[in-house]
This record gives C-alpha cells, structure tokens and sequence, in this order.
C-alpha cells in the first residue's frame, strides 16, 4: 500500500461513524421530545456558519465576504432561534406532577 | 491557532452536538442536552472567528441574524411549531447554497487549492443541489403549514398534481445532474454557467417535490426537509474537508431519516408513496355519506356524571383539540376528574399533530404532566380495563377499520379506543377526517358523541363536574 489516503475518503469515513451515531442516539429519544429534537437539530445543522465565516474573513471586501456575512447572518437566525425555543419549549416539560394536581 | 488546535477545538463541539441529542432521552436531562448544544456551538464558532482576518462584518450579521432569531423563538405560538421549523430548514438551505457559490468564486478563502479539486467540485454540487431543494421546498411547506393556499396557489394544503408531474420531476434531476456533470468536468474559466444553472433547477426541483404532497402528510415532509438540512450541512462539510461540519449534518440527517420512517410507519405509508403525493385530496369522501347509521348524542351534562363515576378515563387529543385551544380547558377537566380520585391519563398517536411529538409540547404547555401521557404502544393494552376513552378532536388514528383487511387503512397503527368500556367522542359535526373514511367506532352501542366546538364543551363539562 502506498500513498496517502485521499481527504475524500477520510471524510466518508467520519461521514459513515457519525451516521450510526446519529441513529444509535436518536432512537433512544423519547417520543414525547420529538418536537424539541426537530428543533434543536436544526440549531445544530446552523453549524454551518462556520463556513460561512470563513467566506466573509478574508481582508478585502469582495463578493464571497458579502455572501458569507449573508450567510452567517441567515444562519445565525437559526442558531439563536433554534437553541432559544428548545428551551422554551422544554421548560414546560420541566414541571413534575406538582401536589396542585390534587386540589383541583 | 494551529490548523491541530483548531480541528481538536471542532472535536470537543462535534462531541458536544452528540451529547445534545443523547440528552433528549428524557425530559429531566433534556435541558442539560440543550446546554451542550450551545456550548458546542459557541466554541465551533469562536474556534473559526480567531482564525479569519476581519471580524466586523461577521459580528454585524450574527447580532442582526441572532436579534432575530431571539424574537422569534420567544413569540412564536405553539401551534406554530411546525411552519418554525419549516422556515428555519429551508434558512439552513439557502445558507448552505450561499456558501457554495462562495467557494466557487473563492476557494482560497476556505483553505482550498485554486483551482478547486475535482473531488471538492462534487461534494460542492452534492452541496448545493441538497441545500436548494431544502430552501425551496422548505418554503414551500412553510406555506402549507402557515394556510397562505389562498395568497398563493402553490401554498395550497391540497395536493397540486398535474399530468406528467413524476416524469417532469425525472427529467429536471437527470438535466440537473447532467449540468453537475459538466461543472464537475468545466475549467475554471467555464465553470459558472453549468454551477447557476444546476442550482436553478435544484431549486425548481424543491417547489416540485414539495407541492404535489398533502396537508395530512406534513409531518413527514417537515422530517424530510429536517434530514435534508443535515445532508446539506454535511455536503458543505465534505466540500470544505470539515469533519466537524459533516459529524453535524450527519447526526441531523439521520435524526430527520429517523423521524420520516417513524411518521409514514405511523401512518402506514411507504416514504415513497408519501414522496409521489396526490394523498390528503378529497377523493375518499364518498364512503362518509353512504347509508344513514344512528349515532347516540349526548350532553356535557351526560359525559361529566359519566367522567365523575368512572374509574379510569383515557383522554385522546388529536389536532382538533389545539385548533379549538382546548388544551388548558382539557387539563382543568383532568385536575377536577383526579381530585374525585379517577386515574386520568392521555394517550397520544405519533401523527397527532402536525409535527412529530406536537402533542405532547402542546400538552406541556397547557401544564399538563408528562408523566400522564402515555405513548400508543404503551397504552394500547390498557383500554380493555378502562371505563371511559374519551376522544377529543381526533378521527382517524381511533378508527377501529384499521383493523379490517380491505379497508384503505388497513395495518395503521390506531389507539384503540373501542376496547374501553365506554367510548365519549367529541367532534364539531359527522365529517369525515383526513383519510376521508367513515368511522365504526361512532356508531357502537357504547359510544357517546358529544357535538360542539372541543373548547366549549369541554368547559361546560368542567362547570358540571362537582
């Protein structure tokens, strides 16, 4: 064997791992936050903005830095947005059965 | 920072995004996971903020696109949940293609050789192709889900097929992917024309594959477009060789895969036939009309002396239910019914909202305990021994037909509700649901229907319990 490994096939091979991660974790969810997961993926996949980041570093002000700030700044709403209503909404899965119940 | 340093920093947030999702395996230890999340992302984004040359454009964007974020997700309703999460896809989308054409007008600013390598040129129209028909098809599920079919005919929650629709849908993939083909293939100097043009159909491709599909199919596509997001993410990994970027996606791909499975096996549909659409149309309606049965009405007098005595009662909210804003009336019915010592609990079917796991937020909100409510296949065998399933706003995932062979929803999972010893059922009127079938379980002897708006009669039902 000679040679180096071709990033390409690196990337396959952390793309595969990630992928029975992702459905070993995911299947242990409860039904019940299925919502907060559809949620919090989506603040998750806004990762890409590191991408977009890198598009708008450079120096000089040109036309890839204008679409990367366009692009951090879409994804940014994500970001927040995401992370922020996973929050809300599993405060309200905070509250246990309090002792009001029996009260009525 | 090193190159080493700022790959090991994207090792900690990838493991941080893992342990996120590992956290929602139960509502006490979900907050935690949502924690790593953030944290995750913060040092994702701070590792890549030390390494570019000019912050003030990038701060600028993050504070606009954050204010925003903050005061949407503060506002918005719960019942809206699913058009959120549409809107946010499709921004994931619409950020992945930017990123595209970025690198293909600069590679150098992301650390690539100039010109591209071929095979960052596929993995980019991988990319591009994912995110565009994530944007477009996600606005146009956004739309669905908002009710804007008036404004806008392609909105409309029916199903818009026309003749030659899957064929159509097959040339522009295959014409696409000819033009990927020759961007993957063109010079630098001639690359542009074949990239914008198989980004335009991608994005036509979006609207087409979204617009033939039905309003009752809506949780899968939201979990569709959720997995297409992350492949998206992932393919701008693969082209920018991020493995934190394709640990991500990948992770959010398979959540929404996951999802899309359980949602069509849920409605006992193949992901295919979702996928080809046409479902959801009032086809089926001819079935509800047919002969004249008797049903047995009652009072909300009736069903509260009937709730007050009972042992156990099974409630099962369906969407009618949050349509009415009936949640929190429901929840006061529950307390007074407990505080009489009846064992209250709620049912809840995978497809009872409009997004997976709906309900249970919606119930949540109205403060009802989780630990009252009970998954399909934890509760199914329990209606033998339950006095009173009382159905509030749902039809089709109680309709005992699922059971027949023969019948169109034959092999749906259901609740099954005519297994109590008394059956109450709340709806406005006899019209059919979603599938457009007629549903036995209204006409049994033991059945009680109870007409009216859910919110109304509940309430009244809660003023007749003492």
């Amino acid at each position: 064997m000679t040679g180096t490994i071709d990033p390409t096939v690196v990337n396959l091979t952390v793309f595969v791992l990630a992928i029975f991660v992702g459905y070993h974790v995911v299947w242990n969810v409860t039904p019940a936050l299925h919502t907060p997961l559809m949620s919090v993926t989506n603040a998750i996949s806004s990762v890409i903005m590191v991408g977009a980041i890198l598009a708008a570093g450079p120096g000089e002000l040109d036309f890839g830095s204008v679409l990367g700030a366009a692009a951090v700044g879409l994804v940014a709403i994500n970001t927040f947005g995401g992370f922020l209503v996973t929050r809300r909404m599993l405060e309200m899965f905070r509250r246990k059965a309090p002792k009001a119940e029996a009260k009525g | 920072m090193t190159a080493n340093q700022v790959a090991l920093w994207y090792l900690v947030a990838s493991i941080l995004f893992i342990l996120a999702l590992k956290g929602l395996s139960h509502p006490e230890t979900a907050r935690r996971g949502n924690w790593f999340g953030v944290a995750g992302m913060l040092i994702a984004v701070a590792t890549t903020l030390a390494v570019v040359q000019r912050l003030d454009l990038i701060l600028v964007a993050i504070l606009i696109g954050g204010a925003i974020g903050a005061t949407v997700a503060r506002r918005v309703q719960m019942t809206q949940m699913p058009e959120l999460v549409a809107a946010m896809h499709s921004l994931v989308g619409l950020g992945a293609v930017l990123i595209a054409v970025a690198v293909v007008y600069d590679p150098v600013a992301f650390g690539l050789p100039d010109p591209i390598p071929t095979g960052n040129k596929l993995e980019l129209f991988i990319g591009t192709f994912v995110g565009a028909v994530t944007f477009s098809g996600s606005v146009i599920a956004f739309g669905k889900l908002a009710g804007l079919g008036k404004q806008f005919r392609l909105f409309s929650s029916a199903p818009v097929v026309f003749r030659g629709q899957h064929l159509l849908n097959l040339v522009l993939a295959l014409v696409m992917i000819g033009f990927g083909a020759a961007f993957f293939l063109a010079a630098k100097e001639s690359q542009w024309p074949p990239f914008l043009v198989m980004m335009a159909i991608a994005f036509v491709l979006g609207v087409l594959i979204i617009i033939p599909i039905g309003g009752a199919d809506m949780p899968v596509v939201i979990s569709m477009l959720n997995s297409y997001s992350g492949w998206a993410a992932a393919g701008i990994g693969f082209s920018l060789n991020n493995f934190m970027l394709i640990i991500a996606g990948s992770l959010v791909g398979s959540s929404g895969a996951i999802l899309s499975y359980i949602m069509c096996r849920a409605m006992n549909r193949s992901f295919f036939n979702v996928l080809l659409g046409g479902f959801g149309a009032a086809e089926g309606t001819t079935a509800a009309g047919g002969e004249q049965k008797q049903v047995k009405s009652g009072s909300a007098d009736d069903v509260a002396f009937l709730l007050g005595n009972a042992e156990s009662v099974i409630i099962i909210p369906g969407y009618g239910l949050a349509v009415a804003r009936a949640q929190h009336a429901v929840k006061e019915m529950a307390q007074k019914l407990q505080a009489k010592g009846v064992n209250v609990r709620y049912a809840i079917h995978p497809v009872a909202g409009r997004m997976p796991g709906h309900m249970n937020v919606l119930l949540a909100e109205a403060e009802v305990p989780y630990d009252q409510v009970v998954e399909m296949e934890d509760i199914n065998s329990d209606f033998g021994t339950t006095d009173i399933a009382f159905v509030l706003g749902a039809n089709d995932v109680v309709n005992p037909l699922a059971e027949e062979k023969g019948s169109p929803i034959y092999g749906m999972p259901i609740l099954e509700a005519h297994k109590a010893r008394t059956v109450m059922v709340n709806k406005r009127s006899m019209a059919a649901g979603y599938a457009g079938l007629d549903n036995p379980l209204f006409y049994l002897d033991k059945t009680m229907m109870v007409f009216g708006d859910a919110k109304k009669v509940v309430e009244d039902i809660v003023k007749a319990i003492d």
